[in-house]
């Protein structure tokens, strides 16, 4: 069984048959050749795979994607804009080195950006506890930490917070 | 030394191999997806030891969208059998023929139109098993009545000897007091957050094959995925993705590259197969050392340290592929940053029902580390000395390098003292000791911990093999090559012949050039070789890719240099001698006007042959290979097993603690690591790189451990079972370095990779050990898991 769905999918309505048991995460991959969202461990605990459905963090490995239907999900591709340039999360990142391999990263960008959403000077505190859920096996999340740190500045969110001493 | 003054080596460039990554736009295996691609899905043994009885694929081969299903006989009209470094007669399979061994081993490998139809039809895979007794624990593998593992072997211990060197005997007669410990390191896995995964293409009308995957030795021992696959090796072409992380564990991944290649050749179509989180845990070759140790130190009246003796018994589970390459590693440094002089190292691997040891960051010294530290901490508790001043007492003195040490490895250089001084000035520990007492009156333990470690670095292949007094493959070299072009425009190319892993290798080589044409790092393109290039790369592993490829770039920069030169030299008519190069131009030294640039130069070289001096060939390119820059034999009757692994970082690490003894939590409050790696080539990266090792290192000193149960059944096939460390558990870091320049290496940089891992797990069970000194707690196993620390202080009986 097959069944219409209907997902926006950073910016660009796409309509698409899948299979119910299809997940979120082979969608965007496999039918939209969106391959930037990266798959670590299937089972909801690393975090690589995690994409904003309507603006929040989700698994994509755990969802459907049939449950994307009628909304609108953002993925890693849809941060940098279309020519190249690098979002500030993105540069943060880079310029901290928050990242090493960089497989698990798609996943922290979009968990910062939804943190940076919602919080635009969060303490180190609530930086690692937003990143929590995401596992890095290169960093030891110090970089990363810093990064999400600066991103907050790069996106011109108000000093009033103090920045740990790195 | 004097210090040069360098405008790239040495600076915090940000990585050139980010921007796709970041932009998700990096190419890694998964991403690969070629016309008419099948998906591979394995199904995998429940049981630790069973006979297959009989395998029935006739349900699964009638799901739509199947369009193979491969057993393990099967499998080997295509395969040959898992290439092996051991000289035993231990046979693995990538999907088992009669017999599975551990729990995960394959049994068989569906492809389909989709994994989700491979996946089904694994499920309508019919297994009938006839359960054999499986073996948990290598005591009870080595019992006389033991079932045997292999029917090839004699008995279960696969593999044992014992190297003696120095007067051991005399040492432990003449010591003032012999340091005992049994020890116990656990079994961790590398747990990259990328599996391994290969996609693999038969063309069966040349019979040759593309590969695209995650592993590493393609441009090392190419040859050995050719046999592997049965494709001769000029007709196999392996491709380098960008890896997901790998810390080890990817270095062949052939038993991915057995089941693509099988799936290949059966269908005739491209097939990609990559583990899930299940596979990769259960049956990739990701686990490091099980080591069980009787260790002694020897140490005169004064303290000084005299000899050591390591009795070693290693579970290696099912397989022997690598055979004690882990243990060749360990006898690079077992005697760690100290002078002592006789060494007795004994090791049994023996056989068991579990996946088998691959490798994972620090190879077999991490384990020996701790076995040395924890035998120091000793010394100095029951000798009554302060343990840094014990470790400053025998270090070996920056007058005596390049060091032997008793087996024959050699240090190149280093300053320990200054290492432990600098730790000791910046880790604020009488500040700690001081809340330590304060904090103690409220109930409340806190611990400081010490360890002064070697990281060794650069390895020489002579420790894969030096073991054996026959060895099957005695390989010395370790080669590493760069090509370097520079374009008919001045564009530069520098093309590596290893891939990336999750390190920085273009960053470094692009340092370098530009360091050597005074350009900026930005302008030097990247592009990695595939197995076909000609490339030498014996790639990432044991720390020594920044050494190997600032090697080599140089090497390519000067070659090509000197070519550029000659032809300037020409145009200009000046002596090459006369010339320099100054913000992209060669000019005649002390005459600007004389002048020409890169691109004009590169321009002649490629199109204008006539104008060129005419003994040199058109074009601008040139490729050098770095070899090992100091490794020499292993002498024949292994009294010396030569220098292996010479360039040797060394760090000190000091972190704070907190031990709740009621529930056995630990927090990790503050940590100081100095490290001395030489010539820091990129201060970002290395302390990316430290900083990362330490991560691991809590995670290996608290949460991580295969756990299998007493029917070898594994208790940890998931995320939820075997803990990554979070960012909760990893504190801020703090890293200092000393730079004790290699004389040995261009640039004298040392290996950076493996020493944050290396360390860490050893500190922290100072610092543990340390906390729980008002119980009588010492800590002789690693992970220190809640459960084990409030069974200790229950054991230790000591109520304070």
């Amino acid at each position: 069984m097959q069944l219409v769905i209907r997902v926006t999918v950073n910016g660009t309505p796409h309509e698409a048959l899948v299979e119910p048991r299809r997940l979120l995460a082979d969608f965007l991959r496999e039918d939209l050749g969106l391959t930037g969202t990266h798959l670590g461990c299937e089972h909801g605990v690393c975090g690589a795979c995690t994409v904003l459905l309507d603006g929040e963090s989700v698994r994509s490995c755990l969802l459907f994607a049939i449950q994307a239907n009628g909304r609108s999900v953002m993925t890693v591709e849809g941060l940098a804009a279309a020519d190249g340039s690098l979002h500030p999360i993105q540069t943060a990142f880079w310029e901290e080195h928050g990242l090493q391999c960089g497989f698990c990263t798609p996943g922290f960008l979009m968990t910062t950006y939804e943190l940076l959403q919602a919080n635009g000077a969060p303490t180190e505190h609530e930086i690692r506890a937003a990143i929590s859920g995401n596992l890095c096996r290169c960093t030891g999340y110090q970089n990363i930490v810093r990064a999400v740190q600066s991103a907050a500045q790069r996106m011109g969110a108000a000093v009033g917070t103090p920045v740990a001493s790195a | 030394m004097a210090v040069q003054e360098r405008t790239w080596i040495g600076k915090s460039v940000n990585r050139r191999e980010d921007p796709r990554i970041l932009a998700g736009r990096g190419t890694f295996v998964d991403d690969i997806k070629l016309p008419g691609m099948l998906h591979a899905a394995v199904l995998r043994s429940p049981h630790a030891h069973a006979r297959i009885r009989s395998i029935d694929t006739s349900a699964a081969r009638k799901i739509p969208g199947v369009v193979a299903v491969l057993t393990g006989p099967e499998a080997l009209q295509y395969v040959s059998p898992m290439p092996a470094f051991c000289a035993e007669p231990v046979v693995q399979h990538a999907i088992a023929t009669e017999r599975v061994r551990f729990v995960g081993e394959a049994v068989a490998a569906v492809a389909a139109m989709s994994r989700y139809a491979a996946e089904d039809a694994c499920q309508q895979i019919q297994v009938e098993y006839d359960v054999l007794p499986a073996l948990s624990n290598p005591f009870d593998s080595m019992q006389p009545d033991a079932p045997k593992l292999h029917e090839t072997l004699d008995n279960n211990v696969v593999f044992q000897r014992t190297l003696r060197f120095g007067d051991v005997d005399g040492d432990f007669a003449r010591a003032a007091r012999i340091v005992k410990r049994k020890l116990r390191w656990h079994r961790m896995g590398a747990q990259p957050i990328e599996t391994a995964g290969v996609v693999a293409s038969f063309d069966p009308f040349v019979e040759s094959m593309s590969v695209w995957s995650n592993t590493n030795m393609y441009n090392y021992i190419p040859w050995v995925f050719a046999q592997l696959l049965k494709v001769s090796t000029n007709r196999l072409k392996m491709q380098p993705c960008l890896v997901g992380g790998s810390f080890g564990s990817k270095h062949l991944i052939t038993k991915c590259f057995a089941i693509a290649g099988a799936l290949t050749k059966a269908t005739g179509r491209p097939v990609k197969f990559i583990e899930d989180r299940v596979d990769n845990l259960a049956a990739n070759d990701n686990v490091g050392p099980d080591r069980f140790y009787d260790a002694e130190l020897a140490v005169a009246e004064d303290g000084t340290f005299l000899g050591l003796r390591l009795e070693i018994v290693d579970d290696y589970g099912a397989y022997f592929q690598f055979a004690q390459g882990q243990h060749g590693n360990a006898l690079s440094q077992p005697t760690g940053p100290y002078r002592i002089s006789s060494l007795e190292y004994g090791v049994k691997c023996v056989l068991t029902n579990k996946v088998q040891q691959g490798f994972f960051r620090g190879a077999g010294a991490d384990p020996g580390n701790f076995a040395l530290e924890r035998l120091v901490d000793a010394a100095a508790d029951e000798m009554g000395m302060d343990g840094a001043e014990l470790r400053r007492k025998n270090f070996i003195r920056p007058e005596q390098f390049p060091y032997k040490t008793p087996a024959g490895n050699v240090y190149d250089s280093g300053n320990y003292a200054r290492v432990l001084d600098r730790a000791l000035a910046e880790g604020d520990l009488a500040r700690w000791r001081q809340e330590q007492q304060r904090l103690r009156a409220e109930g409340r333990y806190i611990g400081i911990g010490l360890a002064s470690c070697q990281e060794r670095s650069t390895y020489s292949a002579t420790e894969w093999w030096f073991w054996y007094d026959k060895p099957p493959f005695p390989l010395t070299s370790t080669p590493e090559s760069v090509k370097l072009s520079i374009d008919a425009f001045g564009g530069f190319l520098a093309t590596v012949g290893c891939p990336f892993w999750g390190n920085s290798p273009g960053t470094v080589v692009s340092q370098v050039v530009a360091e050597e044409f005074g350009i900026n790092p930005s302008d030097v393109a990247i592009d990695y070789a595939d197995s076909q290039s000609g490339a030498l790369s014996a790639g990432p592993g044991g720390s020594r890719l920044t050494v190997m490829l600032s090697g080599a770039a140089r090497g390519a920069s000067r070659r090509v240099k000197d070519k550029m030169f000659r032809i300037a030299a020409h145009l200009l008519e000046a002596d090459a001698t006369d010339l320099e190069l100054r913000e992209g131009k060669v000019q005649v030294k002390g005459a600007p006007t004389r002048a020409l640039g890169i691109g004009d130069i590169a321009l002649k070289a490629h199109l204008f042959k006539l104008d060129i001096p005419q003994a040199e060939e058109s074009g601008l390119a040139a490729t050098f290979t770095y070899d090992h820059p100091y490794a020499t034999k292993p002498s024949d009757d292994r009294k010396d097993l030569g220098a292996f692994y010479p360039i040797v970082s060394h760090a000190c690490h000091v972190p704070v603690v907190e031990v709740d003894p009621l529930t056995g939590l630990v927090t990790v409050l503050a940590y100081l690591a100095v490290s001395d790696c030489g010539t820091v080539m990129n201060p970002k990266l290395l302390e990316g790189q430290v900083v990362g090792g330490i991560a691991q290192g809590i995670g290996a000193a608290f949460l991580e451990e295969y756990v299998y149960d007493e029917h070898a059944q594994l208790a940890t096939s998931t995320f939820m079972d075997y803990l990554l460390p979070t960012s909760h558990d990893v504190p801020q870091v703090r890293v200092l370095h000393e730079e004790t320049p290699s004389p040995f290496t261009e640039y004298g940089v040392k290996g950076g990779g493996e020493g944050g891992r290396m360390v860490a797990p050893i500190a922290l069970a100072s610092a543990v050990e340390d906390a729980l000194r008002p119980f009588g707690v010492r800590i002789n196993e690693l992970p220190m898991t809640p459960e084990r620390i409030v069974n200790w202080i229950e054991a230790a009986g000591q109520v304070r």
